[in-house]
């Protein structure tokens, strides 16, 4: 369920690198999480240019009656964020791993990529969580 | 009730407005006409209502009966303790010679006002075996903020700068953090322990030097008397802090037992709910704030002292040497104030006593009589009210929330759902003293009816309400497109 | 036989029938929780008393009171006699809406609901403002909120308050920004400073003195700098007046007494709370959102409720709970009787009204008016003659009450060395020409 083209974390944020060579890529949150959450009706994001570090708050995201911290999957820097989710958060629902991306970055160092989780290694963290 | 015409409610006041419609008539003008100012300082776009008064009393009268309330229907909402407001107590707070007294006016023109406010702080200071009492602040959290500010000014005053820490229950409501964050303290969780108090263990682990004090809620938020509370006490006060009572939960105590003895330092008190005064679908309250001796020069301004003999006393208002300062901009909810000395006036010390006995009782009689069919986290002797879980019917497909929406359609509001935050599908029902056992009978009779239709009919419960107005909103879209007044539609928009 | 209270319905023969239920034979068994050494303590309160009782009793305090209605009145500075029309107190104390609690069951709460977005729009109208919440305290603690909020906006610490806001308001700012850490700088109103850090430039319309300030300036003044421009203002005035939004005010609260709800010796009053929309999600208070049902049909919710304390805690915009729900009702009412036609004559009376007794009181011998040169609403300045204290004294001997003395500490300082025995005045729609020219003549002859 999880895609294997991309990386985990436990906090449940996905990174997936667009272009190796320019270090592009898309973050966003997974399956589990949107579940988790319910309804998602906002997402406060980190704008253009602001600088992310690995597992550091990045944001927030609000469902009706819940707010959780969103962290960053990598250390870089915003690019955009994806221009929809503001008048239609619910895509991080309906959409998580494609059309609900978040940020598009660049990551400063591709190692960074090897702390985080495989899709399966997450498949067996979140099945640890119930 | 479907209601036509103009009687019907959809249509909001703007949508109603006819040109030239007015709602009242008022004097013409009896002095000479004055220049007016410069007319750019005049303005030709005030939007309001054009309506008669008869659609005015319509309007708000079919609005009302959309509501449920205490005196249409059971209120057994947790924490709030929804007792039955007494007539009398709204009918004298509307009486000129209450209602009409300007806030400045001079105090030898407001001696019965300010004699009834002495009365009041003496039957809170004696209910709460405090020292002192300012009666400034509005609401509960406006309580907490004015005592968290005693608690730094007090640590502040002694040259005592380290203490940046407020302790605080994983139990309690929202506002305590969000009260000691806003007087600039550092909020850190103190969690219960399996039979629902304070855990000790951790409490030592916090208490220091750097902790400020801690904000508790007796009895808890769970509906316990915290059976250790004494020794909290005592080790926030070995560790220099002090001790904030939230008094949400008063009226199980009335007459049992007094803040003071038991070694709180400060505390408020919701008047909107221990003392009766209405709620009025989200206020007005009074949050009344009670300390201990060593606190009293730190109370919120202002507060009311007597001077002069015998019969010739007088009364006025006076800032306490160390205040925190003024915490709203006259004296406090004065007419919430004066139905509040109305209820304890007529109550008096048996009937305050009453209170608690029967508050306790009620709850009590719900737990045993619902504990074989809800899950009860924590199996003691409750106090005002009874927390559940609806974990059982979870596991069954139905959650609290769509239980508490069923008893809409049975004619009752809806329990506190989802509070506390450490009890999972919690149902916390407070039935209060005024309620007769027939109605708990029924009630207990519906929270019966609604777990059989769990098994029977699920959906049913899961649909949940049928019966009222509208039926389960959509709270996503609210949030998602904030539609937070009405405008005009202008080409097919509604946002011009 | 054991007192048996009308509010509380349990018989003693109830009480042995329930506590047996419970395997129990006293009251005092539901309550061994609590240290015995501290249960049961002695209560000094005074016995019962009949409804009849508590009515004498009490109308004897309320006699020893002056209400405004008994005789001519001058005196505002924060809290006004007006007008309210009977159908106020008699839809807002209907026990449906009075006894119902927070709209947290939106299915069971419709009505208090729907009039929360009433009260939205209506506040936002008056105010020329894009979104308005559902109240809060009073004006001085929403004014409060609003340097609070500007600071989280901007993430800026230091709050520049105009020396003609209510000085009752600014020790409540005070009260409420320092021990965040925030700075209150108090700021000539001719020359206020504004920096890079500052948050927020914060002013009353009109101001505390009744005077009308160049808001636009004000407003151009902070936006140079970044900060945002933060009001109080008084809605009556908003009948005649441009309104807070037409001169891109950022943040506008202001005290809702006027509107509808009596005076009460300072409470409850009505917190008003608007800001420009791209804030909302750092405004402080309940917000009622339109949205449907299940069945399509329109309904309301209390929304974007992530803001407050029940969901952020520690990290919420404000700790505010419970606020003033009743009168925002009240001010819903009072706005929808009066109308748009209604609140325009309101304001037109105050204005013409307080001109006249303004102009009258200038004409006296020893009297002036030392900030006529500007444009005011219903209250002036006069500077007396003879120390306003005594002037006030001698006008209550002819049942008049005189207008706020500003001669004492408070306000001395804030005024200039020339209005030494100053005193404000407030004319409002219930001062008749008779009370004015009883109020003038007195003036004349005491002066």
């Amino acid at each position: 369920m999880n895609p294997d083209d991309r990386k985990y974390t436990k906090e449940h944020e996905w990174v997936k690198l667009e272009n190796a060579r320019t270090g592009l890529a898309l973050v966003g949150i997974t399956h589990y999480a949107q579940d988790q959450l319910g309804d998602i009706v906002y997402f406060d994001l980190p704008k253009p240019g602001a600088s992310l570090k690995q597992l550091q708050k990045m944001g927030e995201v609000e469902s009706v009656k819940a707010v959780s911290d969103l962290f960053s999957p990598v250390t870089g820097q915003v690019v955009e964020t994806n221009p929809e989710l503001g008048s239609h958060p619910e895509l991080a629902n309906h959409d998580p791993f494609n059309a609900g991306w978040l940020l598009r970055v660049t990551i400063a160092g591709a190692g960074e990529l090897q702390k985080l989780m495989s899709a399966a290694e997450y498949d067996a963290f979140i099945g640890g969580l119930h | 009730m479907i209601k036509g015409g103009n009687r019907n409610t959809a249509k909001l006041l703007m949508e109603r407005s006819v040109p030239d419609r007015v709602g009242s008539v008022l004097p013409a003008l009896d002095v000479p006409e004055q220049p007016l100012p410069d007319r750019a300082l005049l303005r030709d776009d005030l939007a309001l209502p054009e309506v008669s008064e008869p659609e005015v009393v319509q309007y708000f009268t079919g609005l009302s009966q959309l509501n449920y309330s205490i005196d249409t229907h059971f209120y057994p909402l947790g924490s709030c303790t929804m007792k039955y407001n007494p007539k009398i107590n709204d009918e004298v707070a509307f009486w000129p010679g209450f209602a009409g007294i300007h806030p400045l006016q001079p105090p030898e023109l407001a001696q019965g006002a300010l004699e009834l406010l002495w009365r009041l702080q003496g039957f809170l200071q004696e209910i709460t075996g405090m020292a002192g009492v300012s009666l400034a602040t509005l609401a509960g959290a406006h309580g907490e903020l004015a005592g968290v500010l005693m608690i730094r000014a007090c640590h502040l005053a002694r040259g005592d700068t380290a203490r940046r820490k407020m302790a605080i229950p994983d139990s309690a409501h929202g506002t305590n953090p969000a009260s000691a964050a806003m007087a600039g303290f550092e909020v850190v969780t103190l969690p219960s322990d399996k039979a629902g108090n304070v855990d000790l263990a951790a409490l030592r682990q916090l208490a220091g030097p750097d902790l400020a004090g801690v904000m508790i809620t007796l009895p808890s938020t769970l509906g316990l008397f915290d059976t250790h509370i004494v020794e909290v006490c005592r080790i926030v006060h070995q560790a220099g802090g002090l001790v904030y009572g939230d008094g949400a939960n008063m009226n199980a105590l009335l007459g049992r037992v007094k803040l003071g003895d038991l070694g709180f330092d400060v505390a408020h008190l919701n008047l909107h709910k221990t003392f009766s005064t209405p709620h009025g679908g989200g206020g007005p309250g009074a949050g009344p704030v009670c300390c201990v001796e060593s606190l009293l020069p730190y109370l919120a301004a202002p507060v009311v002292a007597r001077g002069g003999d015998g019969p010739d006393y007088t009364y006025r208002l006076m800032t306490p040497e160390a205040s925190i300062g003024k915490v709203s901009a006259f004296h406090g909810n004065f007419g919430v104030l004066v139905r509040a000395y109305t209820y304890i006036r007529t109550l008096g010390e048996a009937g305050i006593r009453s209170i608690s006995a029967n508050a306790v009782l009620n709850a009590n009689y719900i737990l045993q009589a619902l504990k074989d069919t809800y899950h009860l986290p924590y199996d003691r002797r409750c106090m005002h009210e009874v927390v559940f879980s609806a974990d059982w019917q979870k596991a069954r497909g139905v959650s609290g929330l769509e239980i508490a929406k069923r008893l809409l359609d049975y004619g009752f509001y809806a329990p506190t759902m989802y509070f506390p935050l450490i009890v999972p599908e919690a149902l916390m029902i407070e039935p209060t003293e005024s309620e007769t056992r027939e109605t708990l009978d029924a009630f207990i009779q519906a929270l019966r009816d609604i777990d059989r239709e769990i098994t029977d009919n699920p959906d049913l419960v899961r649909q949940a309400p049928h019966s009222t107005p509208v039926t389960r909103l959509d709270e996503a879209r609210a949030a998602r497109q904030p539609n937070l007044r009405w405008r005009r539609e202008r080409s097919g928009s509604e946002y011009p | 036989m054991p007192f048996q209270s009308h509010y509380i319905p349990n018989t003693q023969q109830e009480q042995a029938e329930m506590l047996a239920t419970l395997g129990l034979s006293s009251i005092d068994e539901l309550f061994l929780d609590i240290p015995q050494e501290h249960r049961n303590p002695s209560l000094d309160l005074p016995p019962p008393m009949s409804e009849l009782e508590i009515q004498r009793e009490l109308g004897g305090l309320a006699a020893r009171n002056r209400p405004l209605g008994s005789g001519p009145s001058f005196l505002g500075a924060g809290s006004y006699h007006h007008f309210i029309p009977a159908i106020v107190k008699a839809l807002m104390t209907r026990g449906e809406f009075l006894t119902a609690y927070t709209p947290y069951q939106p299915e069971a709460s419709q009505g208090t609901l729907q009039v929360i977005y009433e009260f939205q729009t209506l506040v936002s109208n008056l105010y020329g403002m894009e979104v308005a919440n559902a109240g809060m305290y009073d004006g001085a603690t929403s004014l409060a909120e609003g340097a609070l909020m500007a600071c989280r906006v901007t993430r800026r610490s230091q709050v520049a308050v105009s020396d003609t806001v209510s000085p009752a308001c600014v020790e409540v700012i005070r009260t409420y920004c320092q021990p965040q850490g925030i700075a209150v700088d108090l700021v000539r109103h001719w020359d206020p400073q504004v920096t890079s850090q500052t948050a927020c430039l914060v002013a009353q319309y009109p101001n505390f003195y009744g005077s009308i300030e160049d808001i636009a300036g004000l407003a151009r003044l902070a936006h140079g700098q970044e900060a945002l421009l933060v009001l109080s203002a008084d809605p009556t005035a908003m009948g005649l007046l441009q309104s807070p939004g037409h001169y891109d005010a950022d943040i506008v609260t202001g005290e809702g007494q006027p509107l509808g709800i009596p005076p009460s010796f300072g409470g409850p009053y009505l917190g008003l709370f608007t800001c420009k929309q791209q804030y909302i999600r750092q405004m402080p208070s309940r917000l009622v959102g339109r949205t449907v049902d299940r069945l399509g049909r329109t309904g309301y919710v209390l929304t974007l409720q992530t803001r407050e304390q029940h969901i952020r805690r520690e990290r919420a915009t404000s700790n505010i709970c419970t606020n003033e729900a009743l009168f925002a009702l009240a001010a819903t009412i009072y706005l929808a009787a009066l109308g748009k036609q209604g609140l325009k004559q309101v304001a037109e009376l105050c204005y013409h009204k307080a001109h006249y007794a303004a102009a009258r009181i200038a004409e006296l011998p020893g009297y002036s008016l030392p900030f006529q040169r500007g444009a005011f609403f219903q209250e002036f300045v006069a500077q007396c003659p003879a120390p306003p204290a005594e002037i006030n004294r001698r006008l209550l001997e002819r049942n008049i009450l005189g207008g706020l003395d500003l001669s004492g500490p408070v306000y001395r300082p804030l005024l200039p060395p020339a209005v030494d025995k100053g005193m404000l005045l407030c004319v409002t729609e219930m001062n008749t020409r008779a009370d004015i020219d009883a109020l003038v003549a007195a003036l004349g002859e005491l002066g």
